[in-house]
Parts: C-alpha cells; structure tokens; sequence
C-alpha cells in the first residue's frame, strides 16, 4: 500500500516520448539507454510542457496560473521557428518537484485563456526546444489540423496552404 | 494506495474465467498474491454490480483461506485501511467481525496490533490517524469483537486528561474529541450494555467543556459576529450534536451499518478485551492540533424542497461533514476522483447532497490559519464537480458565492482574500461570465468596504489570467470606476516634459547603449558623473546610496525589459552586479524598490514577480522589502491584496531559506557520525564527501545569521504594524471618532493574518516578541491580537 515505486494517478508519467531527446553522456548512445535515462529525468523533472495553448496568451497569464500551484521558476515561450511569435505552447519550471506535481494534479485539463490546456512531465529545457519543430516553423500539430482554430492561426498550414491556392486559381 | 479503475479483480458477479487462471499463476509468487491481497482489501465497498453484503461474505472467506499463509499481510493492510480509507470504515470493521467470527486468534492478532498502531500514533502526534483507529476500535464494539466494558476503559483513560495539572488546554481537547467523535459510532451499544458509566464519562466530559478558555476564537472565526449562523467551537458544536444524540437515546439516521446483517453469526462469536491505552504523557516537544470553528454557509431555507438539510445541532449534520472531509482527504490528490467519489456519497436519507459540499469544501477553504489543503485544489475540484452535475452544480455555487458576498462586511480579511482567488480562477474557467449588476451597489461605496474591495480584487486577478481589454468588456459600462488600470509600465524619462529632469540625458544615453549591448561596467561608467540627488533635484544627504543614479539606471532597465517577464529577467541578470552596487544597503534596497514602484505600480503582476527575482537574486533583502511595504509612499497600496502577497511570499522564501540551511547541517551531521561509526567498525570511511568540523562550524554559522535576519524580519514586520495601528487609534481617539473604520478592519486583520499564516514560526520567537513588542503598554486592541494567537497554543 505505501510501496508505490512510481507516480502514478495524474502525476503519472504519460506514454508520450520526445522523439528528440539525446542523452548529455556522450557514451550512452543506445536507443535503449537513451530511453532509460529519459524515463530518469522526467521521473525528477521540475518542468512541465503545457500545450494547446492560444498563440495570444502571454507569459505572464501562463504564470499567475502556474504559480497557484507553487513556485515558478521560469516559463519559456514555444516559438515559431521562422517568425519568432508564440506557436502555442510554453515550458513551465518550478523551484520544487511538488510544487511541478500539483501543476500536473490541478492545472491539466482546466482553461487558460479560454483554452483547455494540457500539461505533460519535460525532462527539462535546452536550447533549441523552444522552437516548433513543424516543417513551416510553428509546431508539428498545426501543419496538419483541418478544424478552423482562430486563437491558434485558423486552419492548419497545410489545409491554408490548400484554401489559398484555391481561391489564388478562382 | 493504489485504486484501479478496471474492476477485472472485484469480488462481483462479473468475474470470468480469465481471472481464475490468473489467480493460480500469480499464486506461485509471493509478491503478487499480496498486490492482490491489497487490491481486494482496498476495494471493497466501491460500486459493484452485487450487493455489498455478499462482496463482504466473499472477501472474508478468501481471506480465511489465505490467513494461514499471508496473516501478518492481511493484518497490515487492513490496519492502513482504518487509517487511509476511513470513509468506509465501517465495512472493514464488518470484515474485521467476519475474520473474528471465522477465527478468534486472527481478531485478536489485529486488534494487538491496531493498538500497537495507535499508540505509536498518540506518541508521535499523529492525532488524526489516532483519532480513525480509536472510531474503528470502537466500531468493533458493535460487530462482537471488543468488549464494551473495555473500550470505556480505553475512552476514561483518554478523558482522564482533562483533570491533568500544568498541561495546555489542546492537549485535553484532543483527547475529549479522540472519545467525542467516536460516539456517534458506538453510543448505542454502550447506553443499552453500560448506561451509568457511560453517563459519568458524559458528566465529566461536560464539566471539562463548561471550563475552558475561549480567547483563541476570534482569531479562528470567518465572520466576526454572529450573523445567520453560530460560530462554535468545534468541541461546543460537537458537544450539542452528541447531546442531541443522546436525547434521542444514541439513534442517528446517518451511518451505514453493514454488520447489521450479519448479527446471527457475530452475535456467536467470542469478543476480545482491549488492553489497556494509557495517554503517554505530556511533553514540551508535543504539538496538539489547534482547535478549529465550525463553518457554516446554508440552513435549510437555502435549500430546495424535497431535501432536508440536518439543523446545525443534529449529529447527522455532523456525521455528513465528517464523511465529505473523510472523502476529501483520502482523494485529494486526485480531483476528478474526489468529485466522483463526493457525488458518490452513498447518503441513506435525502440530503441536499450538493449543498453539503459546497459548504464543506469553502470550510477548509476558509479555515483558518490555513486552508488543509493547496487552495487550487478547491477551485479545480469545483469545475470537476460542474462538469460532472453542470445542471445543478454551478447553480449552487453561484448561490454560495451571492451567500458569501452578502456576508462579506463580516467576514475575515484572510477568507475575503481567499474568496477572491477562488472566484477569479473560477470565473477564468468559465468565460467570466457572472451577473454583475446583481453587486452594482458597490459601485458607489468608499474604495476600502468590503464589497467594493472584492470586485476591485477579483477584477484585478482577472486581468492577470486573461487581458485589459477582456475584463473591460466583461464587466457593464457602469462598473469603470472598479476597473484596474491599463497594466502599462510608466518611464518618466521619455514623457512630456522630460527634458527639464536631471537625469533624462543620461537615462536616453544609457538606453541607447544597452540597446548596442554595452557592458555592465560600460553601463555603470556612464552614470559617474551624476550628482547625489534625487530625482527631482533636492539633495541627498546620505552618502550610502545615490537615488538619482538609482532611479535612471533601474527604471530604464526595467523599461527596456518591460516587454514580458523574460525580457525583465533577462535584463536583472545582466546587470545584476550595477544592481548590486547602487543598492549596497538598506535605503539604497528600498530606494530601488520604490523605482520599481513607480514603474509598475500599474502592473501589480509584474511587481509581485520582480521583488520575488530581487529577493532571489540578493539585490534585496526582506526586511527591505517589508520596511518599503510599510513606508509612506506605499500607503495608499497598503490595504491592496497585492502588498500582502509580497508580504508574506517574502516571510517564506525566508523560512524556506531557513529550513533549507537546517536541513544542510543536519545532513552534514548524519553523514559525519555515519562516517565515525563506520570507521569505529574498522571500515573504511569513504572519505570524499564527509563533511569537516570546520565545514559543519560555517554551515552552523551561516544557519544562525539566517535564523537572526528571520527574527528580525519578524520583528521588522510586528514594529511598523504596532506604529500605524497605534497612530491609526491616537488620530481616532484625539479628533473623537470611531477608530473601527474599514482601513482599520483591513489592517488589523493583516496583522492576524501574519501570525496565523506562519504561526509554527512566530510560535519560536514568542518570547522575544512578548518582551520587546507586545508589551502591556501598547494598545488593548493591538495586544488582543496577540493574545488570542498565545492562546491557540495553550
């Protein structure tokens, strides 16, 4: 009953990996070990990824809802690569793992901005991850989105890509 | 504890074959066959497609059959139960009477080791764990386990400490609540087995009660006085609940009662005499819970038809409150289980269930000193109980905040600030829609009522979570005058008019050169020649600190930042050591805090952040920034919400830091004698990270600096309040006004709140603070405020 090796409930690890993880040890190069030692950071992490953010919500919103669960550290604003503008999501640091817990426990799933946010373990910021990683510099997600999403640039790029071509040709 | 969704593993009709196989494989191993042990234990009495009585009978027969085998595992679960799963405590006392009946040696081996368990718990204060086992024990009282003679035995014991000499008062209350609260339980079976003795416990139990001090209760209560609801004391309210309950001869309406239907085999089985429970005695280091005031927001005119909400006096009003804090407690890690489960409340009568918890749950919001729980915890389980009920929930929850802001003249400082965050959050997660108009009275009050406090401080946290533009139109037209201002920054050097200042020339040369990316020490060259004066050219006189250089320096820096957070961050750390420099000492420090002032005093978000990195950073330290909360040019901010979040943010991070260094010497100290004792084994020691004397000496050195600049933050803060309250009751007094105006009330109550939210702190220090502050000299209304946190105590 007290044995719990791992968090488990809504501080639980979730099944998503990030594809772009490298270890800092140079001899660990094995896919295996790479994992394993991800899995370690994150079980440790005081940073939490939040996405489905609007493009329009600022830092500063982000943190007076992040700081009712405790102690902010820092936030770092998901960037589009190209533009430099907020694509959607962010990186929250606290000073304390409890304090990232009840972030994970009580903010996940509620509004922000109007927005239901989601909240993830990250295994920690490095330079570079701020940016989107989608082909046209926001993040994967919004290249291929169908739906009308005002707060988050309308349609995806593809689809608009598509709509313009159209109306480019009409 | 682990709770699993699937229900794969559950004792009901459901069961197929699959699981059989996997019984038997998993029964090879040791291990697994106690992960299974649990999970049966820790499930029953969850929702099931069969009846909770033949889920019982089942349970207890396999774990019959696993007693020889696995006993001493059985035991330990079933004992976390009655401390962890305390809101189906009477189905595991029904279990426990089932194994009893099966096997008499089984019960006795449990109830040794219940007692074991509360004993260590009454030894190490844990007094809520203390106080489940002594309801279960007393429980098994009624399901022919334990005798009744001997568990009045156990409860005179426990009463017998109110007739201790030289002991506080929490001592005695915690033992007469350990006896009181298991009643509603077991008062039945002892009227109807031992009627006399159970009546001279009462009588003395009464003679206690009637004796008692009371000072501590204003310091605890959430209205001041007693407006549509009583304030108890939470032994006086359980007290007339139990005293009801015995005028209806021990039968309450509340309880389930599983072992009911299992009276023909318990009544055969053979009971056990509890050994006796001797209350350990009294000691200095022993720290009792402080004692609580019952909350309450609705009675039953509040509630619609059809339901009837149990009087304030009836022991069911209890007993659904005890049980909705019970399922709190338990799910509280888990919002959207803890709203299933208290809309799960299983209740046998029809009660206005979502009124219950709606009351309950602002309870421990508002409890004081401090909520139990993580004030988020309360509005995110609120929208989980929305989602789940939206038709009636949210209706509730609007009544109770109309409730709460009615009654807001009366309420404590302390909850009206607490009543903001929530209702802004919850307004965040829904469109921040609300009937304003319905509070459009408190358009034209004076800016420090109440009411009009409220909406200006729920705006403003409005703004924080959305923008300008959203609360402005969120809001009707006729509420501009409680708007916030538009959270712009204010940088005096580029306005109208600028040019005529003494240090606008400089303040445009160093923007440009921040801008090409200078140096700090290029930054710092610049600003050499600027004479000591202030800003608006009156001279300096104090060689410690030079304002004008202060002022153009960090408002520009904090204009150049004022992008977002990042941007100011990313401008304090490059300059951090210029920061350092220009606020060498204490005026220089609050100097920089009122540049700060002044460019943001529009953002107050900003503000709370930044004096939170300067702090951080070292720039300042905390007595600056409570002397500069205190000194004239805040004033006009001192009763915003803001000033008093920076206020007590600074008191932590302080014991934090304090706690931190503790926790660093006392490390060192384990792993040096860990090291001695390995070397006086003849091992080697590991000599790399052993810490030296000398080491552990400037550790030890470095805590108790902390711990004096801790003291003195105290006394900083208790000084200036004790000055302009007492200025606030002379200019009263003199011009033959009534002191009590709503400053004074904002005030007063500020003060309690520092003491109440960091009491095991200031508890530390009280006889300093007895001897040098609060003295018999100073006011009868500031030395109150004092008296009554003493009294929490004693």
């Amino acid at each position: 009953m007290s044995k719990r090796k791992l968090p488990s409930g809504s501080v639980a690890l979730s099944q998503y990996r990030d594809q772009h993880f490298r270890s800092t040890d140079s001899k660990n190069t094995t896919l295996r070990g790479n994992r394993t030692e991800q899995e370690k950071l994150l079980l440790l992490s005081t940073t939490l990824y939040i996405g489905n953010l609007s493009f329009y919500t600022s830092e500063a919103q982000i943190h007076e809802l992040f700081s009712r669960a405790g102690d902010v550290k820092r936030i770092v604003m998901g960037l589009d690569k190209v533009q430099k503008t907020p694509c959607g999501f962010c990186f929250v640091e606290y000073y304390t793992r409890a304090d990232a817990e009840n972030a994970m426990r009580y903010i996940n799933g509620t509004r922000l901005d109007d927005r239901i946010i989601r909240t993830d373990w990250d295994a920690g910021f490095k330079e570079g991850r701020q940016y989107g990683r989608g082909k046209t510099g926001g993040q994967v997600r919004d290249e291929y989105r169908t739906d009308f999403d005002e707060a988050r640039g309308g349609y995806g790029k593809m689809l608009a890509t598509k709509i313009r071509r159209t109306s480019d040709v009409s | 504890m682990e709770r699993r969704r699937r229900r794969t593993d559950s004792l009901s009709d459901d069961e197929d074959d699959d699981r059989g196989r996997k019984r038997r494989r998993i029964a090879t191993d040791g291990v697994d066959i106690e992960d299974r042990l649990e999970s049966l234990i820790t499930r029953v009495g969850e929702k099931s497609t069969s009846s909770l009585e033949s889920n019982l009978e089942g349970l207890a027969s396999v774990l019959e059959a696993d007693i020889p085998n696995y006993k001493h595992q059985i035991m330990k679960i079933l004992c976390q139960c009655v401390v962890s799963l305390p809101e189906k405590l009477t189905v595991y006392t029904t279990l426990v009477g089932l194994l009893n009946a099966k096997n008499y040696n089984c019960g006795g081996e449990f109830i040794e080791m219940l007692v074991r368990n509360l004993k260590e718990a009454l030894k190490t204060g844990e007094f809520e764990n203390a106080r489940m086992m002594v309801r279960f024990l007393s429980d098994l009282v009624n399901c022919h386990v334990l005798v009744a003679a001997s568990l009045l035995q156990m409860f005179d014991s426990f009463v017998e400490v109110t007739l201790e000499d030289n002991i506080p008062q929490v001592r005695s209350d915690i033992y007469v609540y350990l006896v009181l609260s298991a009643l509603p339980w077991v008062g039945r079976e002892l009227f109807e087995k031992k009627e006399n003795e159970l009546n001279s416990m009462l009588v003395t139990i009464e003679n206690y009660l009637s004796k008692r001090q009371k000072v501590h209760l204003p310091a605890l209560r959430v209205w001041l006085n007693e407006g549509p609801h009583l304030q108890e004391e939470y032994l006086d309210c359980l007290w007339a609940q139990i005293k009801n309950l015995r005028s209806n001869r021990w039968n309450e309406k509340q309880i389930m009662r599983p072992y009911l239907a299992f009276d023909g085999v318990l009544c055969d089985a053979l009971q056990h005499t509890l050994p006796q429970i001797i209350p350990p005695s009294h000691n200095k280091s022993m720290v009792y819970p402080l004692p609580r005031v019952v909350f309450r927001l609705f009675d039953y005119t509040d509630v619609p038809q059809g339901t009837v909400l149990p009087g304030s006096h009836a022991i069911e009003r209890y007993l659904i409150e005890e049980q909705i804090n019970r399922i709190i407690n338990t799910h509280h890690l888990e919002r959207k289980d803890c709203a299933v489960a208290l809309l799960g409340y299983p209740a046998k009568n029809k009660i206005p269930l979502n009124y219950m918890i709606v009351e309950v749950m602002f309870g421990q919001l508002f409890e004081l000193p401090r909520a139990p729980y993580l004030e988020l915890f309360y509005g995110a389980t609120f929208i989980e109980l929305c989602k789940i009920q939206p038709s009636s929930m949210p209706e509730v929850l609007a009544q109770a905040s109309e409730m709460l802001f009615d009654r807001l003249d009366t309420m404590h400082s302390v909850c009206i600030e607490r009543f903001v965050h929530w209702f802004s959050y919850h307004l965040s997660n829904f469109q921040y829609k609300w009937s304003w108009e319905d509070w459009a009275e408190c358009v034209n009050m004076d800016p420090n009522a109440p009411k009009s406090k409220f909406v200006r401080e729920v705006l403003l946290k409005c703004l924080r979570f959305s923008y300008y533009q959203r609360v402005v139109e969120s809001v009707p037209e006729s509420f501009a005058s409680l708007l916030p201002p538009d959270p712009k920054p204010f940088y005096k050097y580029e306005q109208e008019g600028a040019g005529s200042l003494a240090g606008t020339m400089h303040a445009h040369k160093l923007i440009s050169s921040i801008r090409s990316k200078c140096t700090p020490e290029e930054a710092a060259q610049l600003l050499k020649d600027l004479p000591n004066v202030y800003p608006n050219g009156q001279e300096n006189e104090n060689p410690s600190f030079n304002p004008l250089k202060i002022d153009v320096f960090f408002s520009t820096l904090l204009h150049l930042g004022s992008k977002s957070i990042s941007h100011s961050f990313a401008a304090l750390a490059k300059f951090h050591p210029n920061l350092k420099s220009l606020a060498e000492f204490e005026d220089g420090k609050i100097c920089l805090l009122k540049v700060l002032y002044e460019t943001w005093k529009n953002n107050q978000q900003i503000m709370v952040v930044l004096v939170d990195k300067l702090l951080r950073t070292e720039v300042v330290e905390c007595s600056s920034v409570a002397n500069w909360l205190f000194s004239f040019e805040m004033q006009h901010d001192f009763t915003s919400f803001y000033v008093w979040e920076i206020m007590h943010s600074t008191i932590k991070k302080m014991s934090r830091h304090v706690d931190q260094l503790q926790l660093d010497v006392d490390n060192a100290h384990d792993k040096q004698e860990a090291a001695k004792r390995k070397e006086a084994d003849g091992l080697d020691a590991g000599e790399d990270d052993v810490p030296s004397d000398e080491a552990i000496e400037r550790m030890e050195e470095k805590l108790e600096a902390a711990t004096s600049a801790q003291k003195n933050l105290f006394l900083v803060i208790f000084q200036r309040f004790i000055i302009v309250l007492t200025e606030h009751l002379a200019r009263c007094e003199s011009a033959g006004v009534d002191y009590n105006t709503p400053w004074y009330k904002w005030v007063i109550e500020r003060l309690q709140q520092v003491f109440l939210m960091h009491h095991e702190l200031v508890f530390r220090y009280i006889n300093t603070l007895e001897q040098l502050l609060f003295t018999s000299d100073i006011d009868i209304h500031i030395l109150e405020v004092f008296q009554q946190f003493c009294a929490l105590r004693s």
